[in-house]
This record gives C-alpha cells, sequence and structure tokens, in this order.
C-alpha cells in the first residue's frame, strides 16, 4: 500500500515537473540585444555606477554632482522596477590617469547598467572607449570639451551622453560677453592642458576675434603651479583688457591673486569659465576676487522647482548650499537613465521580478530622448549625445560673497 | 701636459662640451635679444627679481632639511616634502579660528608667531617621528631600504593628513596688515614678499650659525665626518642625528609659514613640488652643504622666475614662462655635468677626504 502510493506520488511530481519545464510562462528569457543585456535577479539591485572626481582639489565638482544624483535616486524612492538602485563608483581624479584607472575597474564590472560621469572630459576621453566597449550608456554631468560629442569625431564614441553644455557654447558666450559688456577688444588666454580648458580658451578665442577683437597671448600653465609671476609678467606685455582663464580652482585662485599685483595687470579684468565656480574660490584669492568674471549655466533659466524643492533637498541632505554647479545637471542625468530603464521597449520584467536590461535598447532610449522636463531646461538629445540646454551667464564675484553676482545677460 | 689631457679625453666628453656650449651661445644670444627688444619694463625686471628671491629663500629653507640629513645619514630623506606640509596644512586651522575670532587682524603680529609656532612644532614632531620609527631601525641596512622606506613614509604622511583634514583646498584668511605694495626707490615691493625674503634670508643665518659656530653644530658636523670616531670621542650620535631632524623639520615649518603667506592655500599634496624643487636645490648647491642650499635655492628660484623671459623671449618662443621647469632643470643638468658635486660639493668632499 505505501509502496503504491510513493509510486504514484512519484509519477505525480514527476509529471508535474515535466509540465512545468513546458510551460510557456517559465520560458527562459533570450537577449535578442545588439550588445547584450543586463540580467537583475528578483533581489539584485540595479546598478548604476559614477566615475567623478570626489578627491583631490577639484573635488567639489564630482561629489556636487554626485549629490545631485543621489538626489533623484531619492525622489525615486530608491527603487526603480520594485529594484533597489545600487550607485557606488569610482574617483576619475579630473585627469586622464585617473580616467584610465576608473574606466578600466569600471568596465571589469559586468552588472553596471549606467555610468554617470566623468566629471572631467580629460578624464572621460580615456574611460570613454573602455566603458564603451563595455557596453554601458554613459552619461556627464560636467563635460564641456566640444570634442566628445563632435560628429564623426574621434572621441564621439557610442553610449555617451551629457546633459552639459558643449563648450561650443560657453566660449562663445564668454566672448560675447567681453565685447558686449566688458568692452574690451585686446584679450590674452590662459588654459592648464586639460581639454576642457585647451578648447574652451580657443573657442573663446577664435570667436573674439571674429567679433573684432584681438588676442594678444595664448599660454598655459600647470595645474598644480602656485608662482605665476613668469606668465603674468609675459602676458603683461601685451597690454590685454581681459584675461580668460577657463581653469580649476587650484591655479585660478593663484591667477587671480597674483594678477592683481603685476605690473601692468593692476586693472585687467579676469575671467574664468564654469570650473571656477566654487565658494573655494572666494576663500582662496580673498580680496582679489572682486570684480573677478566667471561664466556658468544660467541658474534663473533653470525651472521654478530647482529654487522650490530642490535646493532645499540638497541642503536638507547635504547640510551646505550646493559646492559646484553641475548638481542639476547630474540630477537630470539620473532621471533620464532611470526614465530609459522603466522603458518597456529596454527592459523586460520576468513575474518573478527579474529584469532584463538591454543595453543598446537603452543607448536607442536615451539618444531618442526629446522635450525630457529637465530641472536645467527642457532636454532633447541629439544623435551624438548632446542634451543640454546651454543658456549661458556670466557672474561677478564679490570679496566674501558666493554664490557670485549674474550681471549677463 | 696638454698631451696627457688630450689622451683622457673621450667621445663623450666632446659631445658634452657641444652641448654645454650650443646651450650657453642659445642663452646669451637670447639675453642679449631679449634686452636689445626692450620687451620688459624696468618694473618687470624687478618683480621677476623679487619673484626668484621670494621662491628661492623658501627653497632653501626646506632644501636645508635634505642637505643637514644628508650630510650625517648620507640619505635621500624623500618624506621631507610631507615634514614641509605638515606644518602649514595644521596651522591653517588655527589661522581661520584665529580669523573667526577676530584676533587675526587686531593682532597681526602675535597670530603670525601663534601659526608660526603651530607650523614649527607639527613639522618638527613629524621629522622626529619619522626619524624614530621609519629610519632608526633601518641606520645600519643598505643605502636603498631607507631611500625607499622614505618614499612610502612620504605617501603615508600626505594620505594620513588627507584623512586627518580632508583633501579640500584650505585658505589662509588674508591679513590685512601684509597686503599691498611697499615703495623703496624705484622698487615697489608686496609687503608679504618683503617678509618673505627678509625672514627666509635671517633664518638661513641662524642656521648657518648654528651649524658652524655652536657645540651642537660643531657635533653634528664632526657626526657627519665619520659616525664612528664621533662616538669614541664622547658625542652621543643619536641625540645629534635627532636634532639634525628637529633643525630641518624646524625651518620646513617656517618655509610652510613663508609659502602660504604668498601663496595663502594649504592642502596635503602641497609639498609635492617645493619638495622636488627643494631638493634640485639642495643637489644643485652642492647637497650636504649648508650655504650650498642657499645658493642653490636662491639659483633654482631665479631661474625659473627670470629664466624664460630672460633667456627665451628674445629668441621668439612663444609662450615662454611654460617652459620654466625645462629651463631650471636644463641648467641643473649642465651644472651636474661639469660640477657632478654641485656647486659648493666639492669643498665639502674634499675635507672629508
Amino acid at each position: 500500500m505505501r509502496n503504491r502510493l510513493f509510486v504514484i506520488l512519484s509519477v505525480l511530481m514527476i509529471a508535474s515537473m515535466m509540465l512545468a519545464g513546458c510551460g510557456p510562462a517559465e520560458e527562459p528569457y533570450e537577449c535578442t540585444d545588439t550588445i547584450g543585456c543586463v540580467t537583475v535577479a528578483p533581489t539584485d539591485p540595479v546598478h548604476i555606477a559614477y566615475a567623478m572626481v570626489i578627491a583631490g582639489p577639484d573635488a567639489t565638482l564630482g561629489i556636487d554632482s554626485r549629490n545631485g544624483a543621489e538626489l533623484a535616486i531619492d525622489d525615486k524612492g530608491g527603487t526603480v522596477l520594485d529594484h533597489s538602485i545600487r550607485f557606488d563608483g569610482e574617483d576619475d581624479g579630473c585627469s586622464a590617469e585617473g580616467g584610465q584607472a576608473a574606466g578600466t575597474k569600471l568596465a571589469a564590472d559586468p552588472t553596471i547598467v549606467a555610468v554617470l560621469g566623468t566629471s572631467c572630459s580629460s578624464a572621460l576621453r580615456v574611460a570613454m572607449p573602455l566603458l564603451s566597449t563595455a557596453g554601458f550608456t554613459v552619461i556627464s554631468a560636467s563635460n564641456t570639451a566640444v570634442d566628445l560629442t563632435l560628429p564623426g569625431g574621434e572621441n564621439n564614441h557610442p553610449g555617451y551622453l551629457r546633459t552639459a553644455h558643449s563648450d561650443a557654447f560657453q566660449g562663445a558666450a564668454a566672448a560675447k560677453f567681453a565685447i558686449e559688456y566688458l568692452m574690451v577688444t585686446k584679450a590674452a588666454t590662459i588654459h592648464d592642458g586639460s581639454i576642457y580648458a585647451e578648447q574652451l580658451q580657443q573657442v573663446f578665442a577664435d570667436e573674439f576675434v571674429k567679433l573684432g577683437g584681438t588676442i594678444t597671448a595664448q599660454t598655459a600653465v600647470d595645474p598644480n603651479q602656485t608662482d605665476m609671476s613668469s606668465v603674468l609678467t609675459d602676458l603683461a606685455t601685451g597690454s590685454p583688457e581681459l584675461i580668460y582663464h577657463p581653469i580649476f580652482i587650484q591655479a585660478g585662485t593663484q591667477i587671480i591673486r597674483q594678477a592683481r599685483q603685476t605690473t601692468g595687470l593692476e586693472n585687467t579684468y579676469l575671467m574664468g569659465a564654469d570650473g571656477m565656480f566654487s565658494p573655494d574660490v572666494v576663500e582662496g584669492a580673498g580680496d582679489a576676487v572682486e570684480g573677478v568674471f566667471v561664466s556658468s549655466p544660467d541658474f534663473t533659466a533653470f525651472g521654478s522647482s530647482y529654487n522650490d524643492k530642490f535646493l532645499p533637498a540638497y541642503e536638507a541632505k547635504f547640510g551646505s548650499a550646493p559646492l559646484s554647479i553641475f548638481h542639476a545637471h547630474a540630477y537630470d542625468a539620473m532621471n533620464m537613465v532611470l526614465a530609459c530603464i522603466e522603458n518597456p521597449s529596454v527592459t523586460i520584467k520576468d513575474e518573478d521580478g527579474t529584469l532584463h536590461i538591454g543595453r543598446q535598447a537603452l543607448r536607442d532610449c536615451m539618444y531618442a530622448t526629446q522635450n525630457f522636463a529637465g530641472l536645467t531646461g527642457t532636454l532633447s538629445c541629439s544623435e551624438y549625445g548632446d542634451c543640454g540646454a546651454p543658456v549661458i551667464a556670466a557672474y561677478e564675484y564679490h570679496a566674501g560673497e558666493y554664490p557670485p553676482e549674474k550681471v549677463w545677460p | 701636459m696638454l698631451k696627457r689631457w688630450l689622451q683622457t679625453i673621450t667621445l663623450t666628453d666632446v659631445v658634452v662640451w657641444a652641448i654645454g656650449l650650443i646651450i650657453g651661445i642659445a642663452v646669451i644670444y637670447g639675453t642679449i635679444s631679449t634686452l636689445r627688444a626692450d620687451i620688459y619694463s624696468t618694473t618687470q625686471w624687478i618683480d621677476l627679481i623679487i619673484g626668484g628671491f621670494k621662491l628661492g629663500g623658501i627653497y632653501a629653507l626646506i632644501a636645508l632639511g635634505y642637505t643637514l640629513v644628508y650630510g650625517i645619514l648620507r640619505m635621500i630623506n624623500f618624506a621631507h616634502s610631507e615634514v614641509f606640509m605638515s606644518g602649514p596644512f595644521t596651522a591653517v586651522f588655527l589661522a581661520k579660528f584665529l580669523h573667526a575670532k577676530g584676533f587675526y587682524n587686531s593682532q597681526p603680529v602675535i597670530s603670525l608667531l601663534l601659526i608660526t609656532i603651530l607650523s614649527v612644532g607639527v613639522s618638527m614632531g613629524i621629522a622626529l617621528m619619522l626619524e624614530r620609527i621609519a629610519y632608526r631601525p633601518l641606520r645600519n641596512a643598505p643605502r636603498l631600504v631607507p631611500l625607499i622606506t622614505a618614499i612610502g613614509a612620504s605617501f603615508f604622511l600626505q594620505y594620513t593628513f588627507r584623512g586627518l583634514y580632508g583633501n579640500d583646498l584650505e585658505s589662509y584668511p588674508t591679513m590685512k596688515v601684509l597686503q599691498g605694495k611697499l615703495s623703496l626707490g624705484i622698487i615697489q615691493i608686496q609687503k608679504a614678499d618683503l617678509i618673505v625674503i627678509i625672514a627666509a634670508f635671517i633664518m638661513m643665518m641662524l642656521l648657518y650659525i648654528v651649524v658652524q659656530y655652536t657645540k651642537m653644530g660643531k657635533a653634528m658636523r664632526s657626526v657627519s665626518e665619520d659616525k664612528e670616531t664621533a662616538a669614541l670621542m664622547g658625542i652621543d650620535v643619536d641625540k645629534i642625528i635627532v636634532s639634525t631632524f628637529a633643525l630641518g623639520g624646524a625651518s620646513a615649518g617656517i618655509a610652510g609659514i613663508l609659502y602660504v603667506l604668498i601663496f595663502n592655500t594649504a592642502h596635503f599634496y602641497m609639498g609635492f613640488i617645493p619638495g622636488l624643487k627643494a631638493f634640485t636645490a639642495a643637489v644643485l648647491g652642492g647637497i650636504g652643504n649648508v650655504p650650498g642650499a642657499w645658493l642653490g635655492g636662491m639659483i633654482l628660484g631665479l631661474l625659473e622666475s627670470l629664466g624664460p623671459n630672460l633667456f627665451l623671449t628674445g629668441l621668439g618662443v612663444p609662450a615662454v614662462s611654460q617652459l620654466k621647469d625645462a629651463i631650471a632643470f636644463t641648467v641643473l643638468v649642465l651644472i651636474l655635468i661639469f660640477r657632478p658635486t654641485g656647486l659648493l660639493g666639492e669643498r665639502l668632499s674634499k675635507a672629508k677626504a
């Protein structure tokens, strides 16, 4: 009796297993994406990584962006498609070496769906070939170098997008500001060898000449240089009315301090770019910061929710006003990534909650983004990855005050 | 005599002389054409010279730490750049505190003194700890061992300070009394620069007197000549080595404060480049030699400040200041080719022979 029961039960069990195996509902998912899929098990988080500068003298740039992205995750309740979001990453060092290290490390992690970063264009140029080959979608909140989204350019890689403006806009706006607002005709430029600064000053110089100005000199400093007396004395021989130095905080602060002490440059206008929009500049340059200009995205052009909701949330979570200027761009970048992951054409969700995210589908979805309502404006991506809504303004620093005052347009 | 001399010449010598000659001619030609083109005004030349002196003074004070330790232990203390960083990077918080209390600008002299004492104290402490923990156990090890240890200690200290104070750029508050220029005849000089130049000079003189004329200095020199014999003569070698590190640390701490008087920012790797330059200055002047450190520092400072504008502008090189390090190090290579012991090094090695 007992034997017979055992046989019947066994037969039933085997039959049920076979039936289950054949059932259409449990057919294993087959990835048809051309560059592969990321499979996220039911209890696993969706992994989005960052590659930003989070240490060293330029750290405020990266930490500020990371904060913005974290706020976007918080706004989503920390989940996407009922999976928690894992957001961690690597330091890009704001340099080619840092980009190499961060790119290599991230590319080796197949759980990563998308990468936010890098902070600096020099890092991206090296990291992007690695990240692109790994199949990631990369979106940067603060890369502004022109060549990264140049059609057919050697540094424009598949899978790269940015919410930051291209410096083609920023440099041109700075030149226009110099001619229209400052009414100067002679300018000199300084870069620090980074792609960002090198291209930005070149765009500025070209546009400045086009608008009728003269460039007296184009020179460079080392990003860690402290003594600027030689370079400034050299520039003074051309008696420029404006020195345009779109570099980073450390060397930029020294230029501001020492230009005021250099014979022949006492009254020369100084202008930096978004890399020098930071409280560290006010603190580091002391009284010499009075009257220094910087270009930056125009915060007044941001939607009302920036002031009403984003800034209070930022202060509440991180205990300070934004450290730099790309937090809102990072917030938008993260939201764009999350919106595309939620798109049914990108992600297939099994009944048990397993996610299958198509890598190429994610890229396609990102590039196809149109009229996305972001904090920084209405974002539409070009096929080369430019998603930013570039409205550039000029700001003037006053000693001991941050943020600087908007003066143009 | 001439014949024997001719026999000793090798092809390498000829090539080296040719390179030296070409560079020499380029420098002279560049200088003459720069001066004839009259590109820079007298004021600008004076500014550059002042810039050279102030940098030189700071380099010299740091170089002293390298030179003293090398003189006694025959090792290059690569962690000395972090000894230099530790002082001002710690004192910046005292400066900020004093500034917040309003004391900084109402009592600038006392504030500066307090900051300097803290900076010197910290730098000295770090130098002493280095000696006790990292170098003393390795004193009889092969020469490469303490060298590698020094590099390791340098990284360790950098990242320890980064861990302690964070990786932000910390700025010293502006001291109102040091703002603005002074007029000395036709020379216009920043008050801070003047203080730096004078303080660096006084410090170098004091240290020279200490090394040359005090009992401790005599003991230091005898230990540097021969440790064993000095010990036999009743000199406590360990104590002398400790005081050498203390002296080097103190001068680095003062150099640190002078550095921030000019550049006013401190961060965890601020020591790296000045340290490298100071080491170069020490080698240039003849490592192990105190006046050599001063001379090397001054020459390096002046070369960096004046060199590009003086030598290269006349040659039509664009954006000359980018080449300031190239000039400084080319001169270093040239000097070492023709005087491998450094400028004042020979006297020392003769005395020791």
